[in-house]
């Protein structure tokens, strides 16, 4: 099998402009007379059904939460980046791409990152146009913030709810669509299968899971923005419903899987408490501007803490080890997140993490409120502040800067992180790969096409912060509805789709007998036991440090859960009605397939990059050694009937405006 | 920690519903509420049982999605929270917690605590919007400058993560709360003016048509929304739905 990628000739800056150009169009006439499904309605799909309904294609967009506006691009705090250069600091277009190029760790492909730069000041004037409340400065134009991994101000912001600003400014343009009748909306529905027809994809097959009822949608064209697989991991920074199932299923109908095993580890979480826990809170990246992270430096210290007998605040300047400062000097607490991630392990790997579990490391904020309160003192005129005036100063600048993490980690641990260092880990956030897309997004199935953090191509091995709701956006707005066009252009003429066809026979009759299959079982043991066993082994040996032999291990482990889930899980309840622990079944059954490929992936790529780092490829020093003369390709991955016999498909990564250099940050 | 629980159990929709007694014990005060009734559920399934259904996603506090109305409360004790957000701490050794889900005739019960809030899109759905098409081919962001005291406003009415606690809280089982944060983004942003008056009628008639009661100023959604929407924003609906009324349609 043989990829193409498609990218259009002529000079990079050129290939987006020159390519909309020459694409072929549909015809408002024929535009209504096209179907077309859209599964989720995160920042990807709620603005590209938006903006296809806009266009005048009949669309249908699923969700299975209880409505569009829950998906979980809501949750994303920090801020989105764009290109605009409003701060005067030299930003453009080439920097974007290349900050993105470099912090993606030379694994993705030039021409797609070149494009999402180029359309992310769109973004923002759109956002705007449809009244997203950005943060704004005392003239009333835009503010802007820095993130890791950047030499500029680029990234725009709504305080800590930055995701839910953009994600209700998505859903109120599809509302707009639904109010007109453009956009037929499926709350409470999962995509449980793709029909693909004489190799063309034509539609799916979606469960009401408020009913059970099971229903055959027919479209000329489907697109998955369908979010990440990070759940595969048990516990993450996912919502509980995220899943990777859309994405699975278009595997198994032919879909390539690209690079699977890169999966971004972000530093700041709230630590786990108990065998209970759920999920992971997420701290935004921003707290590492002004917290410093450290451990105790002396083991016994450590160890006192972990068994309840000394305070953080107990141990003395000179006993702490501010790690990342002491092995990064020039970043110090800002390395990106893949680097952060790790060191952290390292030190809790060595024995000095804190939390009963020793598994956290703190992030202490007491030197910046320090600092602050001495320049607001200084600002006031006070002569000869009190420490404890200089402390209250300092609090009243933090808080007001990150008031609402500091809210949350209070609610959340029951600790006041003003006085005692946040206790943080290391937690899965995102996923950088996906399925497979060419340079209009179309997976290999013809028309199936993948959108946002379902597909690969944009962020490498390595997303860097604010880039995601950056991408989820250029996908729907602006990239997807211009590209399906190339192919729509084809179908004109195929009339409405037939849903009585053998194609959705077969496939309703594939989806109803797993259903039946999981509800029968009648086994012994949760599906939540076996998620959880799952996210162990995945987390253990396919985590934030990954060898061989723990893979090879990993593969056999997932083989021998997987037919026990299958012989043993207990669903209780009925298939025809609402039932939560059926639609969960579902979804862990898929990641037990999926968890075996990304161990695969992990095993087959013999180097160290971005988030995958495989202990064999490091330096003396333990940093990540990348092999660009034999790893520089995209792993795509052809389902073969099972998942570790998946057959590879390279495709190879080609830089000619990008020198490949080494990432350091010491 | 050992708690009584009294859930309701409905059936699906049809059913008529009653209030079941459980026992839990060794509750970890370092759980969220959500994850006792998974610890509940997974004890249930291993006796056979149903588990209860209950409407929850990102456990994070902002989807908007979890929705129980405990011990009296929307999202239980505490100020400015979510069920999910929401701590066994907040609870005492050998209490008994109440636990329901939103009543409200726009509500309907799908399955235990699971509600249908579909009457939330339907009246964004009616004109919860700014009308401007998705082609970036708009002008740049800097061109429309907002008072930073507007864009404030604005962003604080937005927070609004459409859970329905205000409609949970209210006796009137009012949704007043909830469309005036979305009529006051737009009211106060230069974006929104255009189309202001037509979206406040659109968008209140649609409220009426889905049975949401009348406000009479009691505060209850207020005083138990989980982001903190203020009531003033009630007041620039009335104001904006006055100005709309007395004025001729377009």
């Amino acid at each position: 099998m043989k990829l193409d990628a498609r990218i259009p000739a002529g000079p990079l800056e050129k290939k987006w402009s020159s390519h909309k150009s020459n694409i072929r169009l549909v015809s408002p006439a024929n535009k209504r007379n096209i179907d077309i499904v859209v599964i989720g309605t995160g920042l990807a799909g709620s603005s590209a059904a938006a903006s296809l309904a806009e266009m005048g294609y009949r669309v249908k967009a699923f969700c299975f939460q209880d409505s569009p506006r829950r998906a979980h691009s809501i949750a994303a705090q920090g801020g989105i980046n764009a290109a605009k250069n409003y701060q005067n600091d030299g930003d453009s277009t080439y920097r974007l791409f290349y900050d993105t190029i470099k912090g993606g760790d030379y694994r993705s492909r030039e021409a797609n990152v070149y494009r999402l730069a180029e359309v992310s000041a769109n973004i923002i004037d759109q956002c705007v146009a449809q009244g997203v409340p950005f943060a704004r400065d005392y003239g009333g134009l835009l503010d802007n913030r820095s993130f890791g991994g950047v030499q500029v101000s680029r990234t725009f912001y709504a305080k800590g709810q930055t995701g839910q600003q953009l994600l209700l400014g998505a859903y109120s343009a599809l509302n707009r669509q639904i109010g007109k009748g453009n956009v037929k909306m499926y709350n409470r529905h999962e995509m449980m299968d793709i029909v693909v027809e004489d190799g063309k994809a034509r539609g799916i097959i979606a469960r009401n899971l408020a009913t059970g009822e099971i229903e055959r949608h027919g479209a000329h064209a489907v697109l998955l923005a369908s979010g990440g697989y990070g759940n595969v991991f048990f516990l993450s920074t996912n919502a509980m419903g995220s899943n990777g199932s859309a994405a699975w299923k278009a595997h198994r109908r032919g879909a390539l899987m690209a690079n699977p095993c890169f999966t971004q580890i972000h530093p700041t979480c709230i630590p786990q408490s108990g065998e209970y826990q759920s999920k992971l809170t997420l701290m935004s990246e921003s707290l590492r501007n002004d917290g410093r992270i450290w451990v105790p430096k002396n083991k016994k210290d450590a160890e006192a803490i972990r068994a309840g007998q000394m305070k953080p605040t107990d141990i003395k300047e000179e006993d702490r080890d501010y790690y990342l400062e002491r092995r990064y000097p020039s970043f110090g607490n800002l390395v990106p997140r893949d680097v952060a991630s790790r060191a952290a392990k390292e030190r809790c790997d060595e024995g000095y993490g804190v939390n009963a579990t020793g598994q956290a490391v703190y992030l202490d904020f007491s030197s910046a409120i320090e600092r602050y309160g001495k320049t607001e003192a200084n600002q006031m005129g006070l002569e000869n502040p009190s420490r404890e005036k200089i402390i209250e100063l300092g609090e009243k600048v933090v808080e007001a800067k990150y008031g609402n993490l500091f809210e949350m980690y209070q609610k959340i641990k029951d600790v006041n992180p003003y006085k005692s260092p946040m206790m943080i880990y290391p937690a899965v956030h995102y996923t950088m790969g996906g399925i497979w897309v060419d340079y209009n997004l179309m997976t290999n199935i013809p028309g199936l096409y993948a959108l946002g953090e379902a597909n690969f191509s944009d962020h490498g091995a390595n997303r860097l912060g604010a880039s995601a709701l950056m991408q989820g956006l250029a996908d729907g707005y602006f990239v997807a509805p211009y590209t399906v066009g190339d192919y729509l252009a084809d179908e004109i003429r195929t009339g409405d789709i037939d849903i009585n066809s053998d194609a959705f026979v077969q496939t309703e009759k594939d989806v109803v007998e797993r259903i039946d299959k999981l509800i029968n079982n009648k086994g012994t043991k949760t599906v939540d036991h076996y998620h959880r066993a799952l996210g162990k082994i995945m987390w253990d040996k396919c985590g934030m440090a990954r060898n061989a032999e723990g893979l090879k291990e990993a593969i056999v482990e997932i083989q021998a859960l997987r037919e026990e889930f299958w012989k043993e899980v207990n669903v209780p309840g009925r298939k025809d009605m609402y039932n939560p622990e059926l639609d969960k079944a579902g979804r862990v059954a898929d990641f037990l397939e999926l968890g075996e490929l990304m161990c695969l992936d992990a095993l087959t790529r013999e180097e160290s990059c971005g988030g995958h780092f495989r202990e064999e490829h490091q330096t003396e020093e333990g940093e990540a050694m990348r092999d660009d003369k034999n790893f520089a390709f995209a792993s795509c991955w052809k389902y073969t009937g099972e998942p570790s016999k998946a057959e590879l498909i390279k495709e190879e990564l080609t830089f000619e405006n990008v020198e490949l250099k080494t990432r350091s940050y010491k | 920690m050992n708690l009584t629980l009294k859930i309701w159990r409905q059936n699906g929709p049809d059913d008529k519903g009653h209030m079941e007694t459980y026992p839990v014990s060794d509750v970890n005060p370092e759980m969220s509420f959500l994850e006792m009734i998974d610890v509940l559920n997974e004890k249930l399934i291993a006796e056979g049982k149903e588990p209860v259904a209950f409407d929850h996603d990102c456990r994070e506090g902002i989807c908007g999605m979890c929705s129980m109305f405990i011990n009296g409360e929307a999202h239980g004790p505490g100020k400015r929270i979510t069920t999910c957000q929401l701590h066994m701490r907040s609870f005492n050794d050998g209490e008994t917690v109440i636990i329901e889900p939103w009543r409200a005739a726009a509500f309907p019960v799908i399955k235990d605590l699971v509600v249908d809030r579909g009457a939330f899109d339907r009246i964004q759905q009616a004109g919860g919007y700014v009308s401007v098409n998705t082609s970036g081919n708009t002008i740049d962001a800097n061109a429309i400058p907002v008072p930073k005291r507007d864009a404030d406003r604005a962003f604080d009415a937005a927070t609004c993560i459409g859970c329905g606690a205000c409609v949970a809280s209210c006796k009137n089982s009012s949704a007043m709360l909830f469309v005036s944060a979305k009529v006051s983004q737009f009211a106060l942003l230069p974006q929104g003016k255009v189309e202001a008056k037509d979206r406040v009628r659109k968008m209140v008639k649609q409220m009426d048509l889905e049975g949401f009661g009348n406000c009479t100023n009691t505060g209850a959604c207020e005083a138990e929304c989980p982001v903190g929407i203020s009531l003033e924003n009630i007041a620039r609906m009335n104001r904006e739905y006055m100005g709309a009324s007395l004025s001729s349609p377009d």
